[in-house]
């Protein structure tokens, strides 16, 4: 079995938008993960400003959330997204990356419940507070191609 | 970005005249980066998300990233607002809360907006996103975006 690390890292590589936004690994181990979201000029939401647009931040979040599951589940679960929210608390600096931070605070059978928060510099002063709930579907057959990617084989 | 905020208002301004959005969408670039259309049908609008292969998030059933399906719903929410306020700024979101009902497969989606109240300064908007059939939503959604 891969660590922690290397399984968040096969499954954001197997993610086409992520990859498309320049997503990668930070961190992450048992205490959550944290994604690194580079700034570029396809994703600014207002042209005046030049501020991130918030899907993308969304994007970022649902990633984190998701993939956070890993740092707790010992293999691949396929765990849709239920729910998320996401409360901005001030706008995000342009020109800067925006790091995502989750963790699963709670785990029962058919659920799992995330939370987070996206920051720039300081992640005691974060852009945005982010609560998601996610589905555990067990090892679903038709997945066993994404679980091998994420636990084992190099992406 | 260079965009000032009076070539927006013009861009803007001559949308509302035209009822053409598409220039409008040109400015936002993760409008343009995403691919989304507006199409204004008399008093309402439906927002178009043609299928994507860079919207793709897991490529095994295959299906649309969840993010990109909020990020959708979060700009139709924007622009139904600056469309029916026929106003020239941005309005800025505050929260945003999605509920995930069906998988978003590899298909074309579309969006429509309910604004339940718009005061002076906050705006509440519910988001409806779907992809076969109205009836049969893949999302729902719910904004605040502050107006001033």
């Amino acid at each position: 079995m891969s660590s922690i690390r290397e399984r968040a890292h096969n499954f954001l590589s197997v993610l086409r938008h992520c990859q498309h936004l320049g997503m990668q690994i930070e961190q992450a181990d048992e205490q959550g993960l944290i994604i690194k979201l580079p700034y570029s000029d396809k994703i600014v939401g207002n042209p005046v400003t030049g501020l991130i647009h918030g899907g993308a931040i969304t994007t970022l979040m649902d990633t984190c959330c998701g993939i956070s599951t890993v740092c707790y589940l010992p293999t691949f679960e396929i765990c849709p997204t239920l729910d998320l929210r996401i409360d901005y608390m001030r706008p995000a600096e342009p020109g800067k990356p925006i790091f995502g931070f989750a963790e699963c605070y709670r785990v029962t059978p058919t659920i799992i419940f995330t939370r987070g928060v996206a920051y720039q510099e300081d992640r005691e002063q974060p852009i945005a507070h982010v609560v998601g709930t996610f589905m555990r579907m067990g090892k679903a057959a038709g997945q066993a191609e994404l679980g091998g990617k994420v636990d084992g084989g190099k992406v | 970005m260079s965009l000032n905020e009076l070539e927006v208002q013009q861009v803007v301004a001559s949308s509302h005249q035209s009822g053409d959005y598409s220039p409008l969408v040109k400015l936002i670039p993760y409008a343009s980066m995403i691919g989304m259309h507006v199409t204004r049908l008399g008093d309402e609008a439906v927002f178009h998300l043609p299928k994507s292969e860079d919207n793709i998030g897991n490529p095994v059933l295959p299906a649309l990233h969840g993010g990109v399906i909020a990020g959708f719903m979060e700009q139709s929410a924007m622009l139904h607002l600056m469309i029916f306020m026929n106003s020239a700024v941005f309005p800025k979101i505050i929260d945003f809360s999605v509920d995930y009902l069906r998988a978003g497969l590899y298909r074309d989606t579309y969006a429509t907006c309910q604004v339940w109240r718009q005061g002076r300064r906050v705006g509440n908007v519910a988001i409806t996103a779907w992809q076969t059939r109205s009836k049969e939503p893949i999302a729902t959604a719910r904004a605040h975006f502050k107006l001033d």
